[in-house]
C-alpha cells in the first residue's frame, strides 16, 4: 500500500472559532506512529471546543483509523482498544452484554484517547469521579518512538500526567478501561424546576434529590430576581425490577441523527431567539416532575441527534466557557458570574450546572470538588473576550478553574493560577519529551511546552 | 458448512471493511498481509466485535511461494468459501515514466501477482464446484489516462483476466467478481484533490460483500461510478488527449 503522506488542511476546534493549517496525517497501522517533523499532536473526532487538537504549522495525527477493539471480557467489563475507538463503539459492543461506559461526556462521538487526554467527566462526577478513574492502563508512544506502558503501578507519574494531559505526553495508543454493569438500557429520570439559584443548590445538596447522575440546565438570560432559574435533572440506570418488560432488551438501537447541512446565518443566534428557546425548553423539560423512563441516547447525548450542530452558530462559531468553583465559594461566585453574563445580555443556550466530587490525581485534570458551570456563547460579539477575562478573574479569586478541553483564550498566567499542579506536570512532561515533539496550539498558548 | 474467507492484502482499508462485513455475517476470516503485528490487531477486532474465528499470517504477493497462502489458510481455518484479492499499489506514475523498475513493480503487483493469486484460488475452488473469487480492480483500469496509466493498465489487465476467468469458471459453480472502486476515503486518496465525493470504506466493504452474495459480475463502488465511467468512455480520444485527466 502506498503510505498516506501528510496533507495540508485547515482544522478548527468544535466551536469553530479558532483554527489553523497543519500537516495532517491519518495513520492506519501502528507502525506509522513515529513522531516526525517539528511537532505533533493527536486528534480524535475533534470534539474539543478550543485549540487542544490544533497544531498550526505542525503535524496533526487523526486517530480515527486506529480504531480496533483488541479485547473485551463480558464477565468483567474490561475492554482494551486502540485510542481511536469511540464511546459509540464501546456502547455498541458492551451494551448487549450489560456494560456501559462508567463516565461519559455529552457526546458519544468522542474517542477513548480524547477522553483520557481531557480526563472527561459526566453527570456522575460528584459520586464516581472522572474518566481517568476507570482507566486501568494505556500504552504511550513517546517522542523518541519508544512505547511505554503506563498504569497506577507502572510509570505512575507519566500515567497521571497523561490523564488530563491534553495529549502532550505522547501518542496514546492502546487503552484498557473498566465499564459499568447495567441491567437495562433505561434511565429513570426526574426533572424538577428551580426558581432561583438557592433552590437549585438545595436540589443538588439534599440527599433526597441526589442520584447517580445529576445536572441542571440554567436560563442564563434570567434577570436578577430569578438568577439561576432552571431545571434540575437527575437519573440512574434502571434496575430490571423498575423497568417495564418491553423496555428491558439490551440490543443497541442508536437514535438516528439529523445533519445541519450548512452554516446558519449569524443573526439566528440572538438574545430574542435564544430567550424564546430557553423559555420553551424550560417549559418542555418541567412539564412533569414525576419520574419517567428515558433512553440512553436521550439522557446522555441529546446533542448527538443533530450532527454538525455548531453550524447553527454560523461562520463565527461559538465559544464554550466552562469553569468549576469550590462548594464553599460557589454560592457567592456563581451569582457574580451569572450576573456578568446576564448584564452583558450574553445569549446562551445550554448553560449547564453540575456538581463535582473530589479532585482526581490527574495533574492537569479539570474536575475538582464543587460546582461546574458551562455556557455556549456565539462568538460574533467582539466584546466577549474582555467579558470572559472578567469572568476568569472571578474564577481565580474564588479558587476555581477553567476546562482546557473547552478553552481557546485563557492566558498562561491565569492558567497557572488555576492549575496549581502545573509545574509538577511540566517537569514530568519535559523529562519525557525534552525536545517538545508533542505540541498543540493550546500548549504553546499556555506555555506548557516550548513557546 | 462453516463459511470462511481469505483476505489477501488485509491491511488495506477496503479489505478491512470487507472483512468486517463478512464477519458480521458470521464468516471465519483469515487475514493475510505484510504487517503481521497490525493484522493481529485487525483479527482481534473481528473476534471481539463479531465473535467469529480468525487467523492471520504474513503474506507478500511478490514472494516466490505466495500461492501457498491458500493451503496455509485452509489448514488453519478450514475449507474456504471465498478469496478476496485486495492488495495493490498506486505506485509513482511520474517515476515510472523514467524508471522501468518502478513501472515493472506497479505492473507486477497490480496485474501479474493479483492475476496469479486469482488463478491459484481458481485451482482451489474448481474441484470443489463452489466458492467465490473477488478481485479489487479499479475505475482507473477502464480508460488509460495520462496521469496514472501504468497503474491503470495493470488494473485494466486484471479486469480482463478476471473477466476471462469468470467466463471459464461460470459452468464450474465458481463465481468471479470484479470490483471497481471509485474514490474511497483511504490512505491512497487521503488529501488528494478530487472531482467527486469520496465514499467511506465501511460502506464500500458492505457493498462488496452484498454484491458477492448476489453473485454480481462487475460492480462499481459506489454505484454511481458506473455512470461516470460510461460518460468518460464516450469522450472521443481526440478530445480526451487535450484534457489533463
Amino acid at each position: 500500500m502506498s503510505k498516506g503522506a501528510a496533507i495540508q488542511r485547515f482544522l478548527t476546534g468544535w466551536g469553530r472559532r479558532v483554527g489553523g493549517i497543519a500537516d495532517v496525517e491519518r495513520p492506519t497501522a501502528i507502525r506509522a506512529l513515529i513522531p516526525q517533523g517539528p511537532s505533533a499532536i493527536a486528534r480524535g473526532l475533534g470534539r474539543s471546543y478550543g485549540d487542544a487538537a490544533l497544531n498550526t504549522g505542525g503535524r496533526v495525527w487523526l486517530t480515527e483509523r486506529l480504531n480496533r477493539i483488541l479485547a473485551f471480557d463480558p464477565t468483567t467489563g474490561i475492554l482494551q482498544a486502540e485510542s481511536g475507538v469511540t464511546l459509540s463503539d464501546v456502547i455498541a459492543l458492551g451494551l448487549p452484554h450489560g456494560w456501559f461506559p462508567y463516565v461519559t461526556p455529552g457526546t458519544r462521538h468522542a474517542t477513548l484517547g480524547g477522553c483520557i487526554a481531557a480526563d472527561v467527566h459526566g453527570k456522575n462526577h460528584h459520586r464516581e469521579g472522572g474518566f481517568g478513574e476507570y482507566v486501568e492502563q494505556f500504552t504511550l508512544v513517546l517522542a523518541d518512538g519508544k512505547r511505554c506502558a503506563c498504569s497506577r503501578t507502572e510509570q505512575a507519574p507519566l500515567f497521571w500526567s497523561t490523564i488530563g494531559g491534553m495529549g502532550l505526553t505522547g501518542f496514546i495508543r492502546d487503552v484498557t478501561i473498566r465499564l459499568r454493569r447495567i441491567e437495562t438500557p433505561v434511565i429513570v429520570r426526574q426533572h424538577l424546576p428551580a426558581r432561583d439559584l438557592a433552590e437549585m443548590f438545595r436540589y443538588f445538596e439534599t440527599p433526597e434529590f441526589d442520584d447517580v447522575y445529576t445536572v441542571a440546565w440554567i436560563d442564563a438570560l434570567a434577570d436578577e430576581k430569578s438568577l439561576g432559574r432552571g431545571v434540575f435533572m437527575k437519573g440512574h440506570h434502571a434496575a430490571r425490577t423498575e423497568t417495564p418488560p418491553d423496555r428491558q432488551s439490551l440490543a443497541w438501537q442508536p437514535t438516528a441523527a439529523w445533519t445541519v447541512p450548512f452554516n446558519a446565518p449569524t443573526w439566528l443566534m440572538n438574545p430574542t431567539t435564544i430567550g424564546a428557546f430557553n423559555r420553551l425548553y424550560a417549559w418542555s423539560q418541567a412539564r412533569t416532575t414525576a419520574p419517567t423512563f428515558s433512553t440512553l441516547d436521550a439522557f446522555f447525548y441529546p446533542l448527538d441527534r443533530l450532527t454538525q450542530w455548531p453550524r447553527l452558530y454560523g461562520r463565527p462559531g461559538f465559544l464554550q466557557y466552562q469553569c468549576v468553583l469550590p462548594t464553599a465559594t460557589a454560592p457567592t461566585a456563581l451569582p457574580d458570574i451569572l450576573r456578568l453574563f446576564a448584564r452583558h445580555r450574553c445569549p446562551s443556550f445550554l448553560a449547564v450546572l453540575k456538581r463535582m466530587g473530589p479532585e482526581g490525581q490527574g495533574l492537569l485534570s479539570f474536575p475538582r470538588e464543587g460546582y461546574t458551570l458551562a455556557l455556549d456563547i456565539p462568538a460574533k460579539d467582539p466584546s466577549l473576550l474582555p467579558l470572559l477575562e472578567r469572568v476568569d478573574e472571578v474564577v481565580v479569586k474564588y479558587a476555581g478553574r477553567v476546562y482546557l478541553a473547552k478553552d481557546c483564550r485563557l492566558k498562561a498566567a491565569t492558567f497557572q493560577a488555576m492549575y496549581p499542579r502545573w509545574e509538577t506536570w511540566r517537569s514530568v512532561q519535559h523529562m519525557i519529551d525534552p525536545e517538545h515533539r508533542f505540541q498543540s496550539d493550546l500548549s504553546r498558548r499556555l506555555q506548557l511546552t516550548a513557546v | 458448512m462453516k463459511k470462511a474467507v481469505l483476505i489477501l492484502g488485509a491491511g488495506s482499508e477496503i479489505a478491512r471493511a470487507a472483512a468486517a462485513a463478512w464477519a458480521r455475517r458470521g464468516y471465519a476470516i483469515f487475514l493475510a498481509g505484510r504487517d503481521v503485528e497490525d493484522l493481529a490487531r485487525s483479527a482481534a477486532d473481528l473476534r471481539v466485535r463479531y465473535g467469529v474465528t480468525t487467523d492471520h499470517a504474513v503474506f507478500d504477493a511478490q514472494a516466490e511461494d505466495s500461492g501457498r497462502i491458500i493451503t496455509d489458510a485452509v489448514q488453519k481455518i478450514g475449507a474456504l468459501s471465498g478469496v478476496l484479492i485486495a492488495f495493490g499499489d498506486n505506485g509513482d506514475q511520474r517515476r515510472a515514466e523514467t524508471d522501468d523498475a518502478e513501472a515493472l513493480r506497479i505492473m507486477d503487483v497490480n496485474f501479474v501477482r493479483a492475476a496469479l493469486m486469482a488463478a491459484a484460488a481458481a485451482r482451489y475452488f474448481q474441484p470443489l464446484k463452489t466458492g467465490f473469487i473477488v478481485g479489487i480492480s479499479s475505475v482507473a483500469g477502464d480508460r488509460g489516462r495520462q496521469s496514472n496509466y501504468v497503474y491503470g493498465a495493470s488494473k485494466g489487465g486484471l479486469s480482463l483476466f478476471l473477466q476471462g476467468l469468470r467466463n471459464r469458471l461460470a459452468r464450474e459453480g465458481v463465481h468471479v467478481m470484479t470490483v471497481k472502486p471509485g474514490f474511497v476515503d483511504t490512505a491512497m486518496t487521503f488529501g488528494k484533490p478530487r472531482l467527486f465525493a469520496v465514499a467511506a470504506p465501511a460502506a464500500v466493504g458492505e457493498a462488496i460483500v452484498k454484491a458477492a452474495e448476489r453473485r454480481r459480475d462487475v460492480v462499481y463502488v459506489p454505484g454511481f461510478w458506473r455512470s461516470i465511467m460510461t460518460v468518460i468512455g464516450f469522450i472521443p480520444e481526440r478530445v480526451f488527449k487535450k484534457l489533463s485527466l
